[in-house]
């Protein structure tokens, strides 16, 4: 199994750091634009990995059903921008990429999904609430897809609660 | 490999009538593979689930769950309503053979001349394809998949706990053998 750094992923029930990070060559994304809303956030280490590949083209598949929830989901990696644009377009991505570019991993660090010794970020999942509360946290090993059933099990949860 | 780390189980019963079950309804082992037939990984995992069942007799019970990740893999949702369609006529396991046998050749046309060779109504079959009749079959499918922690095709769950080993031979009949003593 990887190693895991630091004391593992923001706790449940803490604020969500926020940040504003490109999502395209002219698009920028911040977690407080999206209040009101739940949001998803996928850390993974980089664009064309075999498991981040698979585990993205799974999500792009779950999509409408995070969208039954109203979720926004947004993957987040080191890789810069213009790597985005190739990778979603290859695989057929629609959801939003951001760039952790630069400073590199600075939000990755944010969320204690940094991975100093690789220099990429930890597969870690978030999903946070419509007031920007972390309501579910979970860092996979690198090399394992956590599939979608963690995510869509918190978002019923925000839900039920909401309701 | 590790689990995730909560334990993912099929959320969704093997369902009689409903499911596409080979073996006996009382075999004490069964093996739900959630799978795609445009994946080459499953293409891979075909021929080793044959061989798993025909060493585990009737001691196994296997059932496939459609899991097309239609952004990776173009045909696989049609192929997956064609075994359906096939299903309509009772032809279920002969379609998914055939797809599975043929994995690089998964277009419409080719579906259209895998039911010909089964002998299917072709009338039937085309409308049912043309119009999505399957679609949300398919789909339920996918969604009990989702919800049961399948994370990337093949996945395959043993007595209900989703296997996270490789899928060799070797490896699935342990694994079986291992529930077969746990559930003892």
């Amino acid at each position: 199994m990887a190693s895991r750094e630091g004391a593992g992923p923001l706790p449940v029930g803490t604020w969500a750091p926020d940040f504003e990070l490109s999502s395209g060559p002219d698009q920028t994304v911040s977690l407080v634009e999206l209040r009101g809303r739940p949001v998803i956030l996928a850390f993974y280490p980089a664009d064309w990995s075999p498991v981040c590949s698979d585990q993205l083209a799974l999500y792009q598949a779950v999509l409408p059903e995070f969208q039954q929830f109203d979720a926004e989901l947004l993957g987040i990696s080191v890789d810069g921008i213009w790597c985005h644009v190739a990778f979603a377009r290859d695989r057929n991505l629609s959801f939003r990429l951001l760039a952790d570019f630069e400073p590199k991993g600075d939000v990755a660090r944010a969320y204690h999904a940094y991975r100093a010794a690789d220099g990429t970020s930890e597969r870690a999942l978030y999903v946070i609430d419509a007031d920007g509360i972390v309501r579910w946290s979970y860092v996979s090993p690198v090399d394992v897809n956590p599939g979608a059933d963690g995510i869509l099990r918190a978002l019923e949860s925000i839900e039920k609660e909401s309701a | 490999m590790s689990a995730t780390q909560w334990e993912a189980v099929l959320t969704s019963p093997v369902t009689e009538g409903r499911d596409h079950i080979q073996g006996p309804a009382d075999a004490p082992l069964t093996l739900v593979e959630y799978g795609d037939y445009e994946c080459p990984y499953c293409g891979a995992a075909y021929p080793i689930v044959k061989e798993v069942q025909a060493r585990m007799g009737d001691q196994l019970r296997f059932v496939f769950r459609n899991f097309p990740i239609s952004t990776s893999h173009p045909h696989a949702e049609h192929a997956a309503e064609a075994a359906e369609a096939a299903s309509a006529q009772s032809r279920f396991w002969p379609m998914h053979d055939m797809l599975f046998e043929n994995q690089q050749r998964l277009g419409d046309q080719d579906l259209h001349a895998y039911a010909e060779r089964l002998g299917l109504d072709l009338e039937q079959f085309d409308h049912e394809l043309a119009e999505h009749v399957h679609a949300e079959r398919v789909h339920d499918d996918f969604l009990s998949g989702v919800r049961s922690g399948v994370n990337g095709t093949p996945s395959f769950y043993i007595n209900g706990a989703r296997h996270d080993g490789s899928f060799d031979t070797e490896t699935l009949l342990a694994a079986l053998q291992r529930a077969t003593a746990s559930d003892r």
